[in-house]
């Protein structure tokens, strides 16, 4: 009742208390809402757009006494010593392999659970099935990484066992380079999968009942209904997402790598972050590996980009 | 008539390959939760040897005692209790009050705040320049520099910007500043008590996150005593196993022999993994729908 009073008053006095005419009133009016947004500001602006000016120091000498500001140009040599390495190559195709090879199949399997999912009447077998396969989700990387070891283990591991127990010879997961980067896609499928149904399951709840009933009644099978009516109804969902994830091909997540490399199947793990990590904070090369890092940058911003105009020029699901 | 008949039955056949699937799927995500819980409680031996691989064998709680006697693991959780805490009451205050000056049409400047903060979804100055700040800043092998450079994530900015902008009604704003409230007492007493699901999804999506982060932890601190529990974990799970696999291939016979001190750790292993996990895994079916919630209002602008 005040709400629907206080309403009808402003109505009345708009000039006075409605929205003021000049700019410089609006934003003094609302100074409390810049106070809101200050930490977020500043915070973006200190750990966000400082390192972006501190990232200068691919082009220099770092000097630590000198600071960042201080040190001496010395133009483009620390990429060209990285283009000329002889792991640039070997770098650039495990993190795009890895990528690649993650988008390939674990892209594709959330959809396919979805709709699968979808197929299935609400009851408590559904609620079961999906409540478990969230669940993994919430595993920290460091856990994930300790269940692999553990399972993949040679002679002790579950999984090498149940190998065994068909009679096949049981591969060295862990230390065969060969087996490293499906290691680290399937691992990634069974902690993802289930969640990444979420999002293809709200799309799917908005599918006009109607659509599915006038196609029953023209007879078509449920596979129809699916590939008909569901798949198109994912497109744009699915079209957004790939865009996102072309962009970060080259950001391969790589908290879980450096946790399962070791110096037996790193020249399979090996990816271009991993790289940065370990000789910028471990070897204390900042200079060098700030330019790979930067070099890494700039190629996924340059992917994104690119992704997402051809997908502006195909379809009508872009992301900008 | 028959035609339909025909088509009903390849239907029920192509719904139970569904739920065939729906099935194999839910018991390749659920087998190895319940052998880790298995594992935690059985005898190594028969962990070790294969012949525990669904229900415990030869029960023992050795592990947990181990795990429990373990300063190192106590030391962890109470660091992790902390940074999650301090850590998500930061992420917080930092990103409700800047989603909500977002949300608002008459907040002048908008787009460019959105603009600015967006620019870092595409663009950062990579994993060298930041560390060389923090240090910079003196935050080095303290809490702040696990907290603080993690302190929003413009994902959950937008999230919450969108709730917001979709859940808090106009009117309402303009009915409260009619009546002479100011944006603070507005945004205190009216927008967050009605804000309840979104303030919900923000801790749980912040506070998972930050209890299983540990890389800055990895990489800002060095004193031992300061470490959260992922650490302690990455002690126990990953750099223990590593080592005994870079000392080369382990052929059956070393391993058949090997010493009670290896088994333990084993043990250890599993029960440190259970007790690590429970809390996020424990809470969640709970909280489901609002993690759903989160996912669902992000798609919305997505």
């Amino acid at each position: 009742m005040h709400i629907t009073h206080a309403a009808v008053n402003g109505n009345a006095s708009l000039h006075s208390g409605g929205s003021p005419r000049t700019l410089g009133k609006r934003i003094v009016r609302n100074w409390e809402l810049y106070l809101f947004i200050a930490p977020a500001f500043f915070y973006f602006l200190i750990f966000c757009y400082e390192p972006m000016y501190g990232v200068q120091i691919a082009f220099k000498t770092f000097i630590p006494t000198k600071g960042i500001a201080g040190s001496p140009w010395i133009g483009f040599d620390h990429f060209d010593r990285f283009f000329h390495s002889y792991y640039f190559w070997d770098l650039i195709w495990n993190t795009l392999g890895i990528s690649l090879y993650e988008l390939a199949v674990g892209f594709p399997i959330p959809i396919v659970l979805a709709l699968a999912f979808n197929e299935i009447r609400t009851g408590f077998f559904k609620r079961l099935a999906q409540t478990v396969t969230y669940a993994p989700h919430f595993i920290s990387v460091v856990v994930m990484a300790g269940m692999i070891i553990s399972f993949l283990s040679p002679s002790t591991g579950i999984v090498v066992h149940l190998i065994e127990g068909l009679g096949l010879p049981a591969p060295d997961f862990l230390t065969d380079p060969r087996w490293f980067k499906t290691m680290y896609v399937f691992s990634g499928v069974w902690q993802s999968a289930g969640w990444g149904t979420i999002i293809y399951l709200a799309a799917l709840s908005g599918v006009d009942p109607g659509l599915h009933e006038a196609a029953i009644i023209d007879g078509a099978t449920r596979f129809q209904r699916i590939r008909h009516i569901n798949v198109p109804t994912l497109l744009p969902t699915m079209t957004v997402l790939l865009i996102l994830n072309m962009g970060s091909l080259f950001g391969v997540g790589f908290e879980k790598i450096l946790l399962l490399q070791n110096p037996l199947n790193m020249e399979s793990s090996d990816v271009i972050s991993t790289f940065v990590y370990r000789s910028g904070l471990v070897d204390a090369q900042y200079s060098f590996s700030a330019a790979v890092g930067l070099f890494n940058s700039v190629i996924n911003a340059i992917l994104l980009v690119a992704v997402n105009q051809i997908v502006r020029r195909t379809s009508e699901n872009s992301l900008w | 008539m028959s035609s339909g008949i025909r088509e009903t039955e390849r239907d029920k056949i192509f719904l139970a390959c569904n739920y065939i699937y729906v099935f194999l799927a839910f018991l390749i995500v659920f087998y190895p939760l319940v052998y880790m819980i298995s594992a935690s409680v059985s005898d190594p031996k028969e962990v070790a040897s294969g012949a525990m691989w669904l229900w415990p064998k030869g029960i023992t709680l050795e592990g947990y005692k181990r795990v429990f006697e373990n300063s190192n693991i106590w030391t962890g959780y109470g660091n992790t209790i902390l940074y999650t805490v301090v850590g998500t009451a930061v992420n917080l205050l930092v990103t409700l009050p800047a989603a909500y000056a977002m949300s608002r049409k008459d907040f002048v400047g908008r787009n460019f705040f959105m603009a600015m903060f967006m620019v870092t979804m595409f663009f950062s100055g990579g994993l060298v320049p930041t560390y060389l700040l923090v240090k910079q800043l003196g935050m080095m092998n303290t809490m702040w520099a696990v907290v603080v450079p993690s302190a929003a994530s413009i994902w959950n900015i937008i999230v919450s910007r969108t709730f917001f902008q979709s859940s808090i009604p106009k009117e309402l704003q303009e009915a409260a500043q009619i009546d002479g409230c100011t944006n603070m007492r507005l945004f205190l007493k009216i927008v967050l008590p009605l804000s309840m699901p979104i303030i919900a999804v923000m801790a749980l999506y912040y506070g998972v996150g930050n209890w299983n982060s540990y890389f800055s932890a990895l990489i800002y601190l060095n004193d031992a005593g300061k470490y959260p529990l992922q650490l302690v974990l990455r002690q126990i799970l990953v750099l223990q196993e590593m080592a005994a696999q870079g000392g080369g291939a382990i052929d059956t016979s070393t391993a058949a022999a090997m010493n009670s001190k290896a088994e333990i750790a084993a043990l250890v292993k599993y029960a440190v993994i259970i007790v690590a996990t429970v809390p996020v895994i424990a809470i969640y079916p709970f909280l489901q729908r609002y993690f759903v919630q989160g996912v669902m209002i992000g798609s919305v602008k997505g």
